[in-house]
């Protein structure tokens, strides 16, 4: 089937180009256009994911995430270039914020990774978060299965400088890295709920500077009264990205961790429940929409508000009727 | 639907003075563009390789240095060359007014010299995208 998107490749008049096709072939301005499509919701999306779903599940995707200023671009861009080395290649998506008042947003990470741009072994794609909180978009999953339809190996998703609870690079990841620095509070901080909970490693960046050592012994500490703890023990790791001290360590735990959650059914597990997830995401977003069509758009809502703020009725009563009405189970 | 304008961001060539693209940056920032900014120092083949995978739909390139009617053009070529047909590609810096035919010539949408309002930049870029 040739569908038409939006923006086609080819400008030619009438003549439409199957984006997953292509995608699937290996055209690079496919999966770059595929992502648009799946970012700003186009009504050919859903086709799209349909066609390359079958050839996703392969990549290992792994979560990057830290405050702001911790280095993760940096990181990113280090680690990628290591994989190279090991002959994989790479797709990136680099999530920064957008403004919650004009909707606009500066993607920067780039910038610290313009030596990858010219390599054809890497994809790098900036996402803003376009009103998503917990530290990526709502798409970044689906992009990411752009990317390992497209056939990366490894994908990193670098998330937004997060503060202490934007965890939900965990739902999207298979190994998730906190990256923290020296200096950024006392020990009480590590014992908070948040993102040091999420870490299947720690990598303490920019460690030549003072506190590095205490705060790995935090982080220990941390460890260490951790009930919950299986018999995987988070590494942490300590590097100088902008060196690149500590990097190829650093891809070896990541390693080390795969095999154990590979050896371990973790991975399986954690993946059964990210496809559950997801698919009633899609499903609760699709009756969002109907019930929206059905009662939002015909005005039927304002009717309804007005009676209930007469107190004529009340919201439990006209949503239990709105849901025995469209959903005849 | 969720549509944003993107916006590439870049400085070809060796001038290293990046003050007028932050400016301009921000300014398509508060007027609710997605814009992604690669930093100092592109090569032409660095743009529109970031531009394609970006999916953008402008590319805005700023040049101190004098070198806009050779890098310029070749970005425009590169960009076409990859298929992005649609894409509006624009300048802006220390450009010489009699340089600008040439440059509109190769496929530059829009020269922006000193002085310009960036309210003008934004209004040109609402303009001239096809949603």
């Amino acid at each position: 089937m040739i569908f038409c998107c939006r923006r086609p490749i080819f400008h030619k008049e009438g003549d439409c180009v199957d984006i997953a096709k292509e995608l699937l072939a290996g055209n690079r301005l496919a999966l770059s256009r595929a992502i648009t499509a799946i970012e700003n919701e186009y009504d050919d999306a859903a086709e799209i994911m349909k066609k390359i779903y079958p050839h996703t599940g392969r990549a290992y995707v792994l979560g990057i995430t830290g405050p702001p200023g911790a280095g993760k671009s940096t990181l990113t861009d280090r680690l990628a270039h290591e994989y190279r080395k090991q002959g994989k290649t790479v797709g990136i998506i680099a999530v920064d914020p957008t403004s919650p008042f004009t909707g606009g947003a500066i993607l920067g990470d780039r910038i610290r990774m313009n030596s990858l741009t010219l390599d054809e072994g890497v994809f790098i794609r900036s996402m803003g978060t376009r009103g998503s909180l917990g530290g990526l978009s709502h798409k970044t999953a689906d992009a990411v299965k752009a990317m390992d339809a497209f056939g990366k190996d490894i994908i990193i998703v670098e998330t937004v400088g997060v503060g202490q609870s934007e965890v939900d690079i965990v739902k999207a990841a298979d190994t998730t890295m906190v990256v923290l620095i020296p200096g950024m509070g006392d020990d009480i901080q590590a014992i908070k709920a948040g993102i040091l909970e999420i870490g299947d490693l720690f990598t303490i960046n920019k460690s030549d500077l003072d506190g590095a050592d205490k705060l790995v012994r935090e982080i220990n500490m941390m460890l260490d009264l951790d009930t919950f703890m299986t018999d995987w023990r988070p590494p942490i790791v300590k590097v100088v990205a902008s060196r690149g001290d500590g990097i190829e360590e650093l891809t070896e735990k990541v390693r080390t961790h795969r095999e154990y959650i590979e050896g371990n059914g973790e991975l399986n597990k954690r993946r059964t429940k990210r496809a559950r997830d997801e698919m009633m995401d899609i499903l609760n977003s699709r009756i969002g929409n109907y019930v929206k069509k059905k009662i939002v758009d015909t005005g039927r809502l304002d009717d309804l508000v007005n009676k209930m703020l007469n107190r004529e009725t009340d919201p439990y009563t006209v949503a239990e009727e709105l849901v025995g009405e469209m959903l005849k189970v | 639907m969720d549509k944003k304008i993107r916006v590439l961001v870049a400085k070809p060539g060796l001038d290293g003075h990046d003050r007028g693209a932050k400016v301009v940056a921000r300014a398509l920032r508060d007027a609710g563009f997605e814009v992604i900014y690669t930093g100092l120092r592109q090569t032409p083949e660095q743009i529109a390789e970031a531009a394609l995978q970006e999916d953008v739909n402008v590319v805005a390139m700023s040049i101190l240095s004098g070198a806009h009617p050779h890098l310029f053009p070749k970005v425009v070529n590169l960009v076409r060359e990859k298929g992005m047909t649609d894409v509006l590609i624009i300048g802006g810096g220390v450009i010489p007014e009699g340089d600008i035919p040439a440059l509109k010539e190769a496929g530059i949408a829009e020269v922006f010299t000193p002085g310009t309002p960036t309210s003008e930049v934004v209004k040109f870029i609402n303009e001239h995208v096809k949603a």
